[in-house]
C-alpha cells in the first residue's frame, strides 16, 4: 500500500477516533459543581481530531487521486520491524513468569539469530552478557529492582 | 558590591574540600541518572536524602543540588546517540540532536549540550544570585489565565515541529492531549478513558510515552532492513568529534535564548524544563535563517533546548528558596530536605541563612564547570557507542528501554505501554506524523486543562478572564500569530508566485 493510501486510512481512523472521545466525552458531566466538569476537555479534544482528521482524508484523497499511477509503497520491511515488536510484546508478558534476565537473553536471540541471522552462540552470549551488565549496573550498583522469575533474576 | 562580598562567602563555603567532593559526587550521580532513562533526579533525591540527613546541612543540599542539575546534562547522552531521551526535558535535543548523530556528527551533538549546558546552566545561576526576589514577585503574578496561556504558546509550537503537514502535526497534538486525560479527573475524582485498567487511574506514564515512542520505534524502524539498519558514520579524532568554532558561532543566539528562557520559564512553579525546552527549541527556529533544516540536525537545534533545561534549574530554586515554593517533583523533594534540616525556605532564607544560599549558589558555579570539565573529555567515549554493531546495539537500547521505564515505578505495565507506544511511534514515522508533536501535547494536556478548568472557576464560566489580563493576553497573542505564521508564510508565497508569473 502507498503514502496516500495510507494516509487517508490513518486519518479515517483518527477521525473515528475524534467520534469515540465525542461519545466517551459527552457522557461525562460538561458542567460540575465547581465549573467545567470531566467531561468538557476530552469533548473539544474529540472536535478536534474529528475535524482535522476529516479535513485529513480531503487532503490525502485528493493526493491519491492525483499520484494514482506512483503512489509510493512505504510497508516494505514491515513485516520484519513487526515481527520484532511482537518478540518484545511476548518477552514482556512472559517476564511476570521467568524474570528479566532470561526473558532478554530470549529477545537477544530471537532479533541477533532470527532478524539479524547471526550464530545462536553470538546471540545466547550478547544476551547474557547484556543482561549481566543490566544486573551489575542496575541491581548491584544503583539498587534498583529489576522483574524476578522464580529463580531470584 | 553586596553580591559580590556574598558570592565570596559562598566560595568560602563551597571550596572547603569536604563541599567540593560533595559537589562533584552529586554532579556525577545526575549526569548517570539524567543518562539513564527512568531513573530521574527526584527518584535519587528521595532515595539519598535519609543518607544526607548525617552531613552538614549546606553540604547535604549542594549535593542533592547537583543531583538536579548534574541530571540536566547527563539527559542529553541517550537522547543523541540512541533517540532515547533520559529525561522529559530532553526530547526536544532528540529532534535534532539524533539527526546529527545520523549525519556523523554525534560529537559536536555532544559537545555543543555540554557547552550550552555550561553556558546556560552558569546564566541560570547568576540570574538566581542576581534577580531572584523581583523575579519570584513576577512569578507570584501568575495565576490560572496566566499559566493557560503560557501552555497554549507552548503548544503553539507545534509549528515548528510540524515537518511537511500541519494537519499531522494538529492531529498528533490532539492524540498527545487525549492522552493526557487519561485517568482520574483531579477535580471531580472521576475516570475518563482509563477502559477499566486500575493501573490506567494514575495516567499514562510520561516515560513509558516517550520511550516507547522514540526508542523502541527508532529500533523498529531500522529492524525492517535486513542487515539492521544503516551503521552511524563516527570521524576519528577528537578534533572531529567536538563542535568546531563555526559551530560555536552559529550557536551563540541559541545559547542566549536558552539560557533566558529556561530561567525565566523555571522560575515559574509548574511550568517546568520539558516546556522551557520545546519554547527555547521554537523560538530557535523561527528566528533561524535556514528554519527548512531544523529537525534533519541542526547544531541550534540541540543547542537552544539543551541550555533551557539546564538555566532552568537555577530558575526553579528561585521560588523554592525565595518563596517556599516548589516547582516540581526535585525541587518539592528539596524543600521537604530544607525543612528537615531545620531551614524556612521563604523570603527571609537569604538574610537568615546567607552561608547555606551563597554557598549552594558559588557551588553551582563550581559544579556546573566540573560537568563541564567531566563532559566534554567523556564526549569521543560515548561516541564509541555508536560503533557497536547494530545485532548488539538494538537489544542494548530495548533491554535499557525496559529496565528505565520499569525502574520508575517497578511496573510491568508500565513496561507494556511502552511496547504499545513503540508500536504507535513506528506507524507515526512510517506515516509522517510528527512524534515531538504528541509528546507536546502529553507534556502540556493536564497543567493546560488544569489552568483552564481553574481560570473559568474563577470567572464563573466567562472565557473573557483569558484576554482581560495583561500577561495573559500578552502570551496568547503571541501564541496567535506563532499559529498564524504558516498561513502568511503560505500567503506570501502565492503572492511571490503570483508576481512572477505575471513578470
Amino acid at each position: 500500500m502507498g503514502r496516500d493510501k495510507s494516509d487517508l486510512i490513518a486519518a479515517a481512523c483518527l477521525a473515528a477516533f475524534g467520534i469515540y472521545v465525542i461519545y466517551v466525552g459527552s457522557k461525562l458531566s460538561y458542567v460540575s459543581e465547581v465549573g467545567p466538569g470531566p467531561g468538557f476537555f476530552p469533548l473539544w479534544i474529540g472536535i478536534g481530531l474529528l475535524l482535522f482528521g476529516a479535513y485529513q482524508m480531503v487532503l490525502s484523497y485528493a493526493s491519491a487521486r492525483r499520484h494514482a499511477d506512483h503512489d509510493v509503497p512505504i510497508w516494505s520491511g514491515s513485516s520484519r520491524a513487526l515481527a520484532g515488536w511482537l518478540g518484545l510484546a511476548i518477552v514482556i508478558a512472559l517476564f511476570r513468569w521467568i524474570g528479566f534476565a532470561l526473558g532478554f537473553i530470549l529477545l537477544t536471540i530471537f532479533l541477533v539469530v532470527v532478524l539479524n541471522r547471526r550464530p545462536a552462540v553470538l546471540g545466547t552470549v550478547i544476551g547474557a552478557g547484556l543482561a549481566l551488565a543490566f544486573y551489575l549496573l542496575f541491581e548491584v550498583a544503583l539498587g534498583v529492582s529489576l522483574p524476578k522469575g522464580p529463580w531470584g533474576f | 558590591m553586596d553580591a559580590l562580598s556574598n558570592l565570596l562567602l559562598g566560595f568560602s563555603v563551597a571550596l572547603t574540600p569536604i563541599n567540593l567532593f560533595w559537589c562533584f559526587i552529586g554532579v556525577v550521580l545526575g549526569t548517570v541518572v539524567g543518562v539513564l532513562p527512568g531513573l530521574g533526579p527526584a527518584a535519587t533525591i528521595a532515595m539519598l536524602l535519609p543518607l544526607t540527613l548525617k552531613l552538614d546541612s549546606t553540604t547535604a543540599i549542594i549535593a542533592l543540588a547537583g543531583i538536579f542539575y548534574g541530571a540536566r546534562y547527563g539527559g542529553s547522552t541517550t537522547s543523541i546517540l540512541l533517540n532515547m531521551p533520559g529525561e522529559s526535558s530532553s526530547v526536544a535535543t532528540c529532534l535534532d540532536g539524533y539527526q546529527m548523530a545520523r549525519n556523523g556528527r554525534a560529537g559536536a551533538a555532544l559537545g555543543i549540550s555540554a557547552i550550552a549546558s555550561f553556558v546556560a546552566g552558569t546564566v541560570g545561576v547568576l540570574g538566581l544570585m542576581l534577580v531572584s526576589p523581583p523575579l519570584a514577585r513576577f512569578a507570584l503574578r501568575f495565576a490560572p489565565p496566566e499559566y493557560f496561556a503560557l501552555m497554549t504558546l507552548g503548544l503553539a509550537m507545534v509549528v515548528f515541529l510540524a515537518g511537511d503537514s500541519m494537519v499531522k502535526a494538529l492531529l498528533m497534538l490532539f492524540v498527545g492531549l487525549w492522552i493526557a486525560t487519561i485517568g482520574t479527573d483531579l477535580f471531580t475524582a472521576e475516570s475518563r478513558f482509563t477502559f477499566g485498567h486500575a493501573k490506567l487511574l494514575g495516567g499514562v506514564d510520561f516515560i513509558a510515552a516517550t520511550v516507547g515512542i522514540f526508542a523502541v520505534a527508532e529500533v523498529l524502524i531500522n529492524l525492517e532492513s535486513r542487515i539492521g539498519g544503516e551503521i552511524l558514520k563516527i570521524p576519528r579524532g577528537i578534533r572531529n568529534l567536538l563542535p568546531t568554532l563555526q559551530d560555536l558561532k552559529d550557536c551563540r543566539f541559541a545559547f542566549l535564548n536558552g539560557s533566558v528562557i529556561g530561567f525565566v520559564v523555571g522560575a515559574l512553579p509548574g511550568a517546568g524544563a520539558t516546556v522551557a525546552s520545546f519554547l527555547s527549541y521554537g523560538l530557535e527556529k523561527a528566528v533561524s535563517r535556514h528554519p527548512e533544516k531544523f529537525g534533519t540536525g541542526v547544531i541550534e537545534g540541540v543547542a537552544a533546548p539543551e541550555g533551557a533545561n539546564n538555566a532552568d534549574a537555577g530558575g526553579a530554586l528561585v521560588p523554592l528558596l525565595t518563596l517556599g515554593i516548589p516547582g516540581g517533583n526535585t525541587t518539592a523533594i528539596l524543600l521537604g530536605g530544607l525543612i528537615l534540616w531545620g531551614y524556612r525556605p521563604g523570603p527571609l532564607l537569604i538574610q537568615e541563612h546567607p552561608e547555606l544560599f551563597w554557598g549552594l549558589v558559588a557551588s553551582m558555579y563550581m559544579g556546573n564547570f566540573l560537568l563541564l570539565v567531566l563532559n566534554l573529555p567523556l564526549v569521543p567515549l560515548f561516541a564509541q557507542i555508536l560503533r557497536l554493531p547494530n545485532y548488539i546495539l538494538y537489544p542494548f537500547i530495548l533491554g535499557i528501554s525496559v529496565v528505565g521505564v520499569y525502574s520508575v515505578n517497578n511496573s510491568l505495565f508500565d513496561v507494556g505501554m511502552m511496547a504499545l507506544f513503540g508500536l504507535l511511534g513506528y506507524l507515526m514515522r512510517k506515516l509522517d506524523f510528527p512524534a515531538a508533536a504528541l509528546i507536546l501535547g502529553l507534556v502540556l494536556g493536564d497543567v493546560l486543562e488544569r489552568a483552564l478548568r481553574q481560570s473559568l472557576m474563577m470567572s464563573q464560566g466567562s472565557l473573557a478572564i483569558l484576554v482581560t489580563r495583561p500577561i495573559s493576553a500578552t502570551l496568547l497573542l503571541i501564541a496567535l500569530v506563532l499559529l498564524c505564521l504558516p498561513a502568511i508564510r503560505r500567503v506570501r508565497a502565492w503572492r511571490i508566485a503570483a508576481v512572477e508569473r505575471e513578470s
